[in-house]
């Protein structure tokens, strides 16, 4: 009898406990399109934070990248979306603050770590509300395999004709596929692509801020161009490129069978925990030696808050400490090739990261042309740009042509370009 | 003579039907219609006004939208010609073989081609994904091996292949049911009738011809409309194999692929709910037709061919 009620007694502290721990303790989750993240999530960001604030627990759930606007925004008019919302840059973002979806944070305390460039990507086209903390800015050039180019004897190139000079030294060696990528997700071929090589042609943000304001088109010489260049690229691409998938090759580089890859700078994490040789990467290749470079330099990830969150408090914690130079060391030495975009001091650690965050110093940055309003409408200038960059390599569309393709579906919708 | 008692009110009907008619309006009627009303739509600065059939005309008139929805509609006609062409042919043509009594192992077959239809379509997708990988796959190598290197292609990463290719992965799929329906419906056929046919002469293939290849006409018939609902109802493969956006250049896009990409949005397309109830409704008007025009025009021909 008497052990039975200690047993009682026991049981009932347990379950007071445990009930009073959960009243006090809030649990946040995160949506993310970063599935390529989650260890580091779980195993250092995640506890840095549990550690100051043990009263919070937070769960990081990504889902695929490609479907993650469409998984989020179903999410949210479900109303079963988490609490911390990783916003993608520009219109989707904006889209769901216009719709209430995301909490304004404009005054959150840690914003004024952000320079208006970094918040860009997340305020409304007057720059009166911003919605998300930026957290990350991706790069983009090519990685290269040192020990291929030593073996074949080239140096960097600096110039589109030592570029070419390159590939076409890999293709006549015969030993490695002079350049992995292919053409089957249709993405990489803009992204890495057209994107990459692009802001040299139209001299990044001068270009760029013209398009928008219709004062360029995309049928004039500097968009047109990095079409030309890319139609070069689909002999040097390797046999079958055209069904070669982006986890093809990612696989492809870090086997060492390919000795340059159109990269972004996220793929450095992955690639260091692959690839067993030297690593190194170098900018777009400038039309003529001497010429400024041009670098995309693109706001890629940030991070707010769901409006209808249930736990507005524990949020604003957390993102107050997402906008802190902490957290910013953290993310960054965790993943290499995503840069923080805070104002404070970071020490980056990964010799490959620190070769692409050079290059802002020596370039010019921009962002990707087709982010910011030009993918509002339908078409979307952005998935046009896909189609458009993988039937260029293929040789189905003439670079001109895919230049009047895409200029006639903007002016269909885009008010400036009519 | 005890009188005509009163007929009673027979409510077990009703309850019995009631679950099934229950569920069935709560996850097919109703959303079938409210579907068929979004379409009638649009959203215009965060609110829902009514456009009547303004979503149908941007559908079929605006060039940007008929271009994808005509070439939509053309690749799931084209799937379901390959499937017309190779899958029920040769579905019809291994029940036949199955049926013969002089052949061994039959059960065996029966089973080896019947299983890759009981596969999710993911992983089919993905396991003819990577037998086809010019980098991977096993293909060029089999090939090689017989000196036949020089046939192989990219066959999914090509315009003018992918789309046959993934329709004869389908085909590989699921050829195993119109083989079982044709194979029961063979069996069926009462040994009187052809006992008779032999006792008039008409033995082997003639037979087949003559006797039971009409027989099971019938069978044929519900195995295309059956073959045409799905095929016009295809999604799942081409997501597996080739993303949403059905590359390459959309060469492989077919409604149902057209449709999640416009309902739920796709990288910086954002979704847009009553475009894409209004593509799912002239699925549907497709799918009603094709079958419309089975029941009233094919099936009744053949029931007045029965006896």
């Amino acid at each position: 009898m008497h052990k039975n009620t200690l047993t009682g007694l026991l049981f009932a502290t347990t379950l007071l406990g445990a009930s009073a721990a959960t009243a006090q303790q809030a649990e946040l989750t995160i949506e993310s399109w970063r599935n390529d993240d989650l260890a580091i999530w779980q195993d250092k960001i995640i506890p840095a934070f549990e550690a100051q604030y043990p009263d919070i627990k937070v769960r990081f759930t990504p889902s695929a990248p490609a479907e993650y606007n469409a998984v989020l925004n179903s999410k949210l008019d479900a109303g079963s979306a988490g609490d911390i919302i990783t916003c993608r840059p520009f219109d989707a973002s904006l889209a769901l603050f216009e719709a209430g979806r995301l909490a304004d944070l404009s005054d959150l305390e840690g914003m004024s770590n952000f320079s208006d460039v970094a918040k860009s990507g997340w305020s409304t086209d007057d720059g009166s509300a911003t919605y998300c903390v930026p957290m990350a800015s991706v790069i983009h050039g090519f990685i290269y395999n040192k020990d291929a180019f030593e073996e074949v004897g080239v140096a960097v190139p600096q110039t589109e004709d030592q570029f070419f000079a390159v590939l076409e030294a890999f293709k006549e060696d015969g030993n490695y596929i002079p350049m992995a990528m292919g053409t089957n997700d249709q993405w990489e071929a803009a992204t890495m692509g057209y994107n990459n090589i692009g802001p040299n042609y139209w001299k990044g943000e001068e270009g760029r801020t013209a398009l928008i304001a219709g004062d360029q088109k995309l049928t004039d010489e500097g968009w047109v161009a990095p079409f030309r260049q890319l139609a070069k690229w689909g002999g040097y691409l390797g046999d079958g490129f055209e069904a070669q998938t982006y986890p093809d090759s990612q696989n492809i580089f870090t086997l060492g069978r390919a000795a340059i890859y159109p990269a972004g700078s996220w793929e450095i994490s992955g690639f260091n925990a692959l690839a067993d040789f030297e690593m190194g990467a170098f900018n777009p290749p400038v039309q003529n030696a001497g010429d400024t470079c041009y670098i995309s330099d693109h706001t890629d990830i940030g991070i707010g808050m769901n409006a209808a969150t249930e736990n507005p408090e524990a949020a604003m914690t957390f993102l107050t400490w997402v906008a802190s130079s902490e957290f910013s060391n953290i993310f960054a030495n965790s993943l290499p090739g995503f840069f923080p975009l805070s104002k404070a001091d970071v020490t980056l650690e990964d010799p490959l990261a620190q070769e692409f965050i050079s290059w802002r110093g020596k370039c010019e940055s921009s962002i990707r042309s087709t982010y910011q309003i030009l993918s509002r409408g339908t078409p979307n200038l952005e998935n046009e740009t896909w189609n458009a960059s993988v039937a260029v390599i293929k040789g189905d569309e003439s670079p001109e042509d895919a230049g009047q393709r895409l200029q006639g579906g903007l002016a269909k919708w885009y008010a400036p370009q009519q | 003579m005890p009188a005509p008692s009163k007929p009673k009110t027979r409510w077990h009907i009703a309850v019995f039907l009631a679950p099934a008619v229950l569920v069935y309006t709560a996850v097919m009627i109703y959303p079938l219609f409210n579907t068929l009303r979004l379409a009638l739509y649009s959203e215009v600065d965060q609110q829902r006004i009514w456009v009547g059939l303004q979503n149908f005309q941007t559908l079929f008139g605006d060039a940007i939208w008929s271009e994808q929805f005509w070439n939509a509609l053309g690749n799931n006609a084209w799937f379901f010609l390959i499937h017309m062409l190779v899958q029920n042919p040769i579905g019809v043509a291994l029940a036949a073989l199955l049926s013969s009594p002089r052949l061994r192992f039959s059960a065996f077959y029966r089973s080896a081609i019947f299983i890759p239809t009981i596969l999710s379509f993911v992983i089919v997708g993905f396991a003819w994904k990577l037998i086809l990988s010019p980098i991977w796959g096993i293909a060029p190598g089999m090939l090689d091996a017989i000196g036949l290197k020089f046939l192989y292609q990219p066959w999914l990463g090509k315009e003018e292949y992918a789309l046959t290719t993934l329709s004869l992965v389908s085909v590989w799929q699921y050829v195993g049911i119109p083989m079982m329906l044709i194979y029961a419906a063979l069996l069926s056929i009462p040994d009187e009738i052809l006992e008779a046919g032999e006792c008039d002469g008409i033995t082997g293939m003639s037979a087949f011809w003559k006797i039971k290849l009409p027989l099971i006409l019938p069978s044929i018939g519900i195995i295309s409309v059956l073959t045409f609902v799905a095929n016009f109802n295809a999604f799942d493969l081409i997501y597996a194999a080739q993303g949403a956006l059905a590359g390459p250049d959309f060469s492989t896009d077919i409604l149902g692929t057209f449709m999640y990409r416009t309902f739920f949005g796709f990288q910086l397309q954002l979704g847009d709910p009553h475009m894409g109830s209004a593509i799912a409704s002239a699925m549907f008007g497709i799918i009603l037709i094709g079958v419309c025009i089975y029941l009233f025009g094919i099936q009744r021909r053949l029931r007045n061919y029965q006896f």
